[in-house]
């Protein structure tokens, strides 16, 4: 990963905030920071974010917040140009970050998906993947998340402010859980709870709600120096639901290919229970 | 880009900024006459439908939520009432209440999102909400202290206000107790009070579209204003059970929009605010009909710029309602019913804060998605904006471009278009052929 810094001579970094195929979520955290979104928009020049203000800037821009993934041919061009017209490009979301709900479409002939939805499939632009921003150009931060945490987010503004390399945590949420002392939802009530191999950040927000994590924050990485760390142990939780929760293997591949699955430890995880062929 | 011929302008503006999604508009003009309105959607198809099939029915609800992040909570809810029936589910009273409670929540987040930070710089002349509230600190800081309360009601019921986690087929995952809906009340009775100044605000605007022959389209039930259930009304005397939806209302694909615009009995209608609040205004509470009749303001509202003043009821409804649920509140004996698994075909509209979002499934008997068809409410809006344009265009032609087109980005944004999924351009195009 690269240093981020920002421009030195600026007071306030100009910010741009751009979209690529996604749900609009991400973006609507910034405007939903509340109390916060009028003190933010003094500290920074927010120069391009069409969501928000027609007041739209070109580049060069020192930050760039990038939400959704690369699903058709014409965002290739434009994720290039944005890279040439940034210093700091950071992705916002499990879309921008790992290729979203919408990387589903990988498993599947595309052709067929189309022919399903539209009746003139000729029409539709799109390419047969869902794709991150980091597969495409170089990205200075990632932020997990579906949608990401506005906690995390004002973090990583602060940070970029301050100058100084953004940093949030990457252990799993599991050990955020047992610390707000929730009880274990895989234990006491069997659910498939992908918490121990998921990134922390949403707060454990779902077995505070009483169900089980379903991996929207990506996967945790462990302690390392230097990021990226150690992959989860997804085969070990893996086989803890199919031998203790009876999870049949056509359950364990829904599993693990869900808002994150194609990232990398999630689906060598999901390939691994697939029907041999 | 072929050369223009003699006597044809081809205009670009930059892009459509305060909707979500991306859209771009083309204009025909020949001889003083508009030819041909296009309102093009390129939003990048994300094949929900598709690759909703062999998902398990339990998981649709984390799933669908993810179609759009402005209004997650009306995905969830169409998709567990269009399932719930083939199970033979029947939710209880407390559990009903609170899924209002969380509809109540999300019309009130999306509502003020687009009232102070969306349409209304349209009004005062400003680029974004952010501007505005350089000169206008204290009415944006009221905004976003009232959309805050929205994400409240969510967060408390479904663990965060976007992509919440806790609704599931027959019920929640938790529900909240007597104190947690309690400890919301000072917040809410603030809120209600700022939905009154906000509401009396707006009715203040100059409204300057010209008026529309709607055919409005909204869910009404027997007794309450339509969130989660209902029969399918219209101005013109339609009743329409939900099942019936696909054989009334056909979804057609256009060469140029990745969207399917969708019409009713081969004509354009109106879903969202405007319809729901001319065909159900008898259904508000009795406060918010009293707040509404001393702004002096007549139903129903046919300019499509109004929709405004009709999200303003509905965040005042919303914030009334939500009290009400809350003094009422005994929490069920249990967070969810049991659900029995089963193969059947289920259907479902509930009123999302853009209109009526239609649900069918077809459940195998394992439990997995056979088919999805999802009908969300701007593929139903597009072609009524084309038909708008179409008819006020003709007062736009003495304007240059550039300021007829800011007059159609803005008539568009008073619809509040939910295209989510890409980045937003709005490239006009006017040509003249003479």
């Amino acid at each position: 990963m690269v240093e981020t810094h920002i421009s030195p001579n600026r007071k306030q970094p100009r910010v741009a905030v751009v979209k690529f195929a996604s749900c609009d979520g991400c973006q609507l955290s910034i405007l939903n920071l509340e109390d916060d979104l009028l003190a933010l928009g003094a500290a920074i020049d927010i120069a391009y974010f069409p969501e928000a203000s027609s007041n739209m800037q070109e580049g060069p821009y020192d930050i760039a917040f990038v939400e959704g993934s690369i699903t058709c041919p014409e965002d290739l061009p434009r994720i290039l140009e944005l890279r040439q017209q940034t210093t700091t490009l950071i992705t916002i979301g499990a879309c921008a970050t790992s290729g979203g709900i919408q990387a589903l479409r990988n498993w599947s002939d595309i052709a067929a998906f189309k022919q399903m939805v539209y009746p003139n499939p000729e029409y539709i632009q799109s390419l047969s993947t869902s794709t991150p921003i980091s597969e495409h150009v170089t990205v200075n931060f990632e932020l997990w998340g579906c949608p990401i945490d506005k906690q995390q987010l004002l973090r990583v503004i602060t940070d970029l402010l301050q100058e100084v390399k953004p940093r949030i945590p990457i252990h799993s949420v599991c050990l955020d859980c047992k610390r707000q002392g929730h009880v274990c939802v895989l234990v006491a009530k069997g659910l498939p709870c992908l918490g121990p191999v998921t990134r922390t950040g949403c707060g454990a927000i779902c077995p505070s709600m009483g169900r089980d994590c379903y991996g929207c924050f990506g996967p945790a990485e462990h302690d390392s120096v230097h990021p990226p760390g150690v992959p989860p142990n997804t085969t070990s939780l893996a086989n803890q639901f199919h031998q203790h929760l009876q999870l049949i293997p056509v359950e364990m591949v829904r599993r693990f290919r869900g808002i994150n699955g194609s990232v990398q430890s999630f689906s060598k995880e999901s390939h691994a229970w697939e029907p041999k062929k | 880009m072929p050369g223009n011929p003699k006597n044809s302008r081809t205009i670009k503006i930059d892009m459509m900024a305060r909707v979500e999604g991306e859209g771009a508009l083309n204009v025909t003009v020949k001889d003083e006459q508009v030819q041909d309105v296009q309102l093009r959607i390129f939003e990048p198809p994300r094949f929900f439908e598709a690759f909703l099939q062999g998902r398990h029915v339990d998981e649709v609800p984390d799933i669908v939520a993810r179609i759009c992040g402005i209004c997650p909570v009306a995905y969830q809810m169409s998709a567990v009432h269009a399932l719930e029936p083939i199970f033979g589910v029947e939710i209880p009273p407390a559990i009903r209440d609170l899924r209002r409670l969380l509809y109540c929540g999300e019309w009130i987040e999306s509502h003020v999102l687009h009232i102070y930070m969306l349409q209304a710089p349209d009004f005062l002349g400003f680029a974004s909400g952010l501007d505005m509230a350089r000169v206008h600190p204290d009415l944006v800081k009221q905004g976003l202290r009232l959309k805050k309360a929205g994400n409240h009601l969510i967060t408390l019921l479904g663990g965060r206000s976007v992509h919440p986690v806790s609704v599931k087929i027959g019920g929640f995952s938790q529900v909240p107790t007597k104190d947690q809906l309690q400890g919301l009340k000072d917040q809410l009775l603030w809120a209600r009070d700022a939905a009154v100044k906000t509401l009396q605000w707006v009715t203040g605007f100059a409204f300057e579209d010209p008026e529309q022959d709607y055919t409005f389209l909204s869910l009404r039930g027997p007794s309450e204003y339509p969130m989660n259930t209902g029969q399918l009304v219209t101005n013109e005397g339609h009743h329409l059970n939900v099942p019936e939806f696909e054989e009334h209302f056909h979804e057609e694909q256009v060469p140029y929009s990745t969207a399917l615009h969708c019409t009713f009995q081969g004509k354009s209608y109106l879903t969202g605010p405007l319809a729901r609040l001319a065909l159900n205004h008898d259904q508000l509470s009795p406060f918010t009909k009293e707040i509404f009749a001393e702004t002096g303001f007549s139903l129903p509202c046919t300019r499509a710029s109004m929709g405004i003043v009709a999200r303003s009821v509905e965040v005042l409804y919303a914030f009334d309602e939500a009290l009400r649920i809350i003094k009422e509140y005994e929490p069920p004996p249990s967070p969810s019913v049991p659900v029995i698994i089963k193969a059947g075909t289920g259907f479902a509209a509930t009123e999302a804060p853009r209109g009526v979002l239609y649900h069918r499934f077809h459940v195998n008997d394992d439990g997995t998605i056979h088919v999805a068809k999802i009908v969300p409410p701007t593929s139903q809006n597009q072609r009524r904006i084309e038909d708008d344009l179409r008819n006020m265009l003709p007062n736009f032609l003495h304007l240059n471009d550039t300021e007829a087109a800011a007059k159609c980005e803005q008539h568009i944004r008073s619809y509040d278009p939910c295209i989510s999924c890409a980045t937003h351009f709005l490239k006009f195009t006017r040509e003249e052929v003479s």
